[in-house]
Parts: C-alpha cells; structure tokens; sequence
C-alpha cells in the first residue's frame, strides 16, 4: 500500500526553546487509514497534526500528501483539500449549520447547485434533523455540533481529514455514539483519517493503527492496538496503555475470530435421562436446548427431576448470548454475568454456533 | 444637560414674569430649528464616521500586532482627555470658525471609544472559530471580514452607539463658535435669559441622542440575528 500520508524527519523548533517540540518524526498513513496519534502532553501530537495542514509550520523535514510536497503548497490552498475537525468544534457563531457546512465548496467556488445536495446528503449521513440546518450553532445541542463539525469537514469530499480531540468536549454517552458513528461513517467513505485523542480506549476503538509519542515526537510504536496491547514495545508503551491490557485486547478481538467449543446440546424431543447424559458428558451443569439448529434455551439438572423429556422441562431461554461479530470482552461480560457460567455463541436469527467459556478466552489472552 | 435643566427650573421658579415655554417661538422659529437640527447631526455623523474609518484600521493592526495597542491607547487617551472647549480654541488660530475647528476635537473624543471597542470585539472572537477557519481554508483577508468582523459586530457598534451619544452632546459646545447645531438655541436662551430656545436645545439634543442610539441598536439586531439564537452570550461593554 503506498502512503497517502508521508511525514519524513519532520521537525519542529520553537525560537527559544532549548528541545525541539517534535524531533525528526517519520510516519507514513495508508490511504483509507485511521491512525491515532497518542501521547502523554508535550509530545507533540497536536503539533504533529496541525503541521500536516501547516496550521503550524515545520522547520525541517519533509511532509508528502498523495506524493506532492506539502511544503511547496500554498497552504490556504492545502487546507481547502484537507478536512479539519476540532475539539470545540469550531463552528462560526454567526452562521447557520447549512452555512457553516458549505464553508469549504464555497471558497472552491462551487455553484448552489452542487452543493445544496451535498449538504442534503451529509445531513443524511450523519442522522442530522434537517431543521437544524437553518439553526444556529448556538441552538444545537453539544453532540449535534460536533456531527455538524465534522460533516463541515467532509463537505468538499476530502481524501484526508485530520481531526484534534474531536469527541473530547461531549460527555461519555454522547461520545459512544459519535464514535459508533464515526466508524460507520469511516467504513462507507474510507478516508484517510488523522486524529489525535488523549484517550487510549478511543485510540484503540476508532484507530486502525496508533501512533504512541513520547516527549519530543519521539515514536515509541506505531502499531495496530490488538499489537500494541499484546506486545508493547517497551516500557513506556506498557505504562502508557495502562492497566487492563488484557481487557482491552479482548475488546479488540472478535467472537468469530476465535474457534469456539460445541457445548452439550440436546433436541426438545429428547428425554430426561439423554439430558442428564448430555449435562454430565459436557462437563457443565445445564445443557442447551437446540431444535433444528435453533436455539431455544437451556435445561439444568434441577429442571428435569420428574420430567419425561426436555419440553417437559420449559426450557429457559438465555438472558444473553453473543454474536460472532460480538468481542471477546462482551462474551466475557456474559460468562460472568450468567448463570450457567458460559457464553453462548449464536447468530442473530439465534442459529446456534457453539460455547465460550473463561478458559478458552483466558487461552486467547495468554498465547 | 440634565444638571442645567434642573437648575433652570429653579430660577424659572422665581421668574414668573417669564414663562417656561413660549409656543409662538417655537413655531416662529421651526425653519431655524430644522437647519440646526441637520447641522447638528451633520457634525455628529460626520466626526464619528471620520474617528471609526481612523480607528477602526488601527484597531485591526493592534489585533494583529499586540505591541502598537499599548501606544495607540496612549495617544487617544491624552487626546481625549483634552477639555473640549480648550481644544476648539487651540485649533481657532489655525482652522478659524470653520467646522473643522468643531469637527477635530469631536473625532478626537470618539477615537478611544472606537478603538477600544473594536479592539475588544475582535479580540473577544474565539480561538477555536478562527482557528477552524484557517484549517478549512479561508484566507488572513477571509477570516478577517467574513469571521472576525461579523463576530466583533456587536461590540463594535456599542462602541459607535456610546461614540454618538456622547458627540451629539459634544456638540453644543461648538455654539461658542457659531457652530453649535441646538447647542446655538442653548447659548441664546443663557445669554438673553430667554427660557424658550434654551429648553428647546436641550430637549431636541436629548432626544437625537435618544433616536440615534435607538438607531443604532436597530442596526446591530438587523446586522446581527445570530446573537439572539438561544443560548448565545452577547458581548457589550
């Protein structure tokens, strides 16, 4: 993959200062890439990004973008072919949304025509009520600015955007769904995304590889998250990503990544005596209750005493069950939370796939 | 003015060979009104346009060159301090019984007002609004007019209100001179002891001062319907 974004020995000196803000930084960006840059403050990250768009000029090093020198560009011109989000959002006050969002077609001159239905469609996009638009900055709610700061960004249609804390400034709920948002977004568009963000978990959840600075643009790795959580580099990475790597790597991996177990299963049909068979031959104390291939619950010991067959017994339905597309720490959360002390695998329709339990994640964990 | 209406009514008090009001003078007098009343707002929109197209670029300098605001400050500060009557007869060997002669102090007194609010208003924009723009784009020129200024406008045209208000009553001290706009009726009805005129100058300057700001408050909500979006901090000083 060529790099859609190419830091060479970037550098940045403040006059005055004895250490330089970012010291001789190289990064390359694959087109369609999201990658974090995270790090402790006074790392550099915020400098780093501003100077992809040269918001902040770098003194040495070179810069490339889609193989063109950045630093040969007029940077006005650069920055109206680079989305940029932040924190604050940024949105011009005096504005509407529907103004705001056609900032950037219109410095490129582009005619009402082209861009009315370009706003139509990103109010689309990103589940924006189409009476916002009319609205000022100032009547939205925090969570609505923020998707209105970053379908302004992506109005031009951008092949890069970069963005500096972009969900930071809403609370935690908010910022779940921004950031569901944003993936389901950066899925269907596939832009080549730069962000930086204080917050591992974000780093970890949105990234596709993440950047971890130390003091001085220093790269201390530069790698995807499932990597840096299983094997980081060195000290400081291990510090810096903190406690509960285990449970983040699970957060990163998928329920159908792993092989999964069969478990004791039993058919509706099949009598007390097969299901006692079946719950001691599986190791467990219940036994899922399949039909057809279809998930119906599960019978514990208890359940069957004096009754002929399994239906006899009311089979009782899990409370929950994963998906494969599910993560191993939500199948973790499950286990500990039921009562038969698994997870159980199944498709959305409930196809039955299989068990997990705490010892195969616990292997999933450790290898 | 205020004062000297109250004083005035004391001495009308024991004056009673002289009413307070004699309505025939008004109506003799309406053409005469009326030519003082352009004059009037002549010298006030015309020294307060002069003082913004001054202080206005060099509040837009000092916004972007921290270091001249200090001295710029200084400067206005000692011209305005200068008691308006000394400066009309500093300037009389020099500019005569013109209007210039009225017209200087009165840009002079609005210079400070001006620049210091429109500094303040530009200076109030937010970071993050001026640095999103750059990111997207807009050029040093763009972001001035299309985002710095639009957002400084309301304290910007608070400052021109204040500027108004205090040049139309400024004015009338030009009277000294000939010059005077209603201050003229205020400087007869004094020196003939003629009540009439004098509360006529007062009440007409009082209430051009009073239409002019309503004016202007006018412009500023027209020119401004963002500030009253729900939620919006408006600034004023």
């Amino acid at each position: 993959m060529t790099a859609m974004i190419s830091l060479q020995q970037i550098e940045k000196r403040y006059p005055g200062t004895a250490a330089p803000a970012v010291d001789g930084l190289s990064l390359d960006i694959a087109e369609g890439e999201t990658v974090a840059l995270v790090g402790p403050s006074g790392c550099g990250k915020t400098t780093t990004l501003k100077m992809i768009n040269r918001l902040i000029e770098p003194t040495g090093g070179r810069l490339l973008i889609d193989g063109t020198d950045v630093l040969q560009r007029d940077p006005v011109d650069l920055r109206r072919g680079i989305g940029y989000v932040i924190q604050q959002t940024g949105l011009m006050p005096h504005r509407t949304i529907r103004q705001n969002m056609a900032t950037v077609p219109k410095l490129l001159g582009w005619s009402d025509e082209r861009t009315a239905p370009r706003i139509e469609e990103l109010t689309e996009i990103f589940d924006l009520d189409p009476e916002l638009l009319d609205r000022y900055p100032a009547e939205l709610s925090g969570g609505q600015r923020q998707r209105v700061g970053v379908a302004r960004a992506l109005a031009a249609d951008p092949p890069v955007m970069l963005m500096d804390e972009p969900f930071a400034a809403v609370d935690p709920i908010v910022r779940a769904r921004l950031q569901d948002q944003f993936l389901d977004i950066q899925e269907r568009l596939n832009k080549t995304i730069v962000f930086v963000t204080h917050d591992i978990d974000e780093a970890i959840k949105l990234s596709n590889r993440i950047a971890i600075l130390n003091v001085g643009g220093k790269l201390e790795q530069y790698a995807p998250a499932e990597e840096i959580l299983r094997e980081p580099a060195n000290d400081f990475v291990r510090e810096f990503v903190g406690a509960e790597r285990g449970l983040k790597r699970l957060a990163l991996i998928k329920v159908g990544d792993i092989p999964l177990e069969d478990g004791p299963v039993v058919a509706p049909t099949a009598s007390a005596d097969e299901a006692r068979a079946a719950i001691d031959a599986g190791g467990f104390d219940f036994v899922s209750v399949i039909a057809d291939g279809e998930l119906l619950g599960w019978v514990g010991r208890d359940m069957l005493a004096g009754k002929a067959t399994v239906a006899d017994s009311t089979p009782r339905p899990f409370t929950a069950y994963v998906t494969a597309r599910d993560s191993l720490r939500q199948a973790l959360d499950s286990i500990v939370t039921s009562r038969t002390g698994v997870a159980v695998v199944a498709t959305e329709g409930q196809r039955y796939k299989g068990i997990l339990t705490l010892e195969r994640i616990s292997q999933e964990i450790i290898s | 003015m205020i004062a000297s209406v109250i004083a005035l009514v004391g001495v009308v008090a024991q004056e009673d060979t002289e009413p307070l009001i004699r309505w025939i003078w008004i109506s003799d007098h309406l053409d005469d009104i009326v030519t003082q009343g352009i004059q009037h707002l002549y010298l006030t929109v015309a020294s307060v346009a002069i003082g913004f197209a001054i202080a206005f670029p060099l509040a837009v300098l000092a916004s972007r060159r921290r270091r001249v605001a200090a001295p710029i400050t200084w400067v206005m500060g000692i011209l305005y301090t200068i008691p308006a009557i000394a400066f009309i007869f500093l300037l009389l060997p020099i500019t005569g019984f013109s209007l210039t002669t009225v017209v200087i102090p009165l840009i002079a007194y609005s210079l400070l007002i001006l620049f210091r609010n429109t500094l303040a208003g530009l200076d109030g924009v937010d970071a993050d609004v001026k640095e999103a723009a750059v990111g997207m784009g807009l050029s040093r020129r763009q972001v001035l007019w299309k985002v710095e200024i639009p957002l400084a406008l309301p304290v910007i045209i608070a400052g021109l209100r204040i500027a108004t208000v205090s040049a139309i009553g400024l004015v009338t001290i030009a009277a000294l001179i000939g010059r005077g706009g209603f201050g003229q009726f205020i400087q007869d009805g004094l020196q003939t002891f003629f009540w009439t005129p004098l509360l006529v100058g007062v009440v007409l300057s009082v209430l051009l001062a009073f239409l002019a700001d309503v004016l202007l408050l006018f412009v500023q909500r027209l020119t401004t319907p963002w500030t009253r979006a729900s939620g919006t901090r408006v600034l004023t000083t």
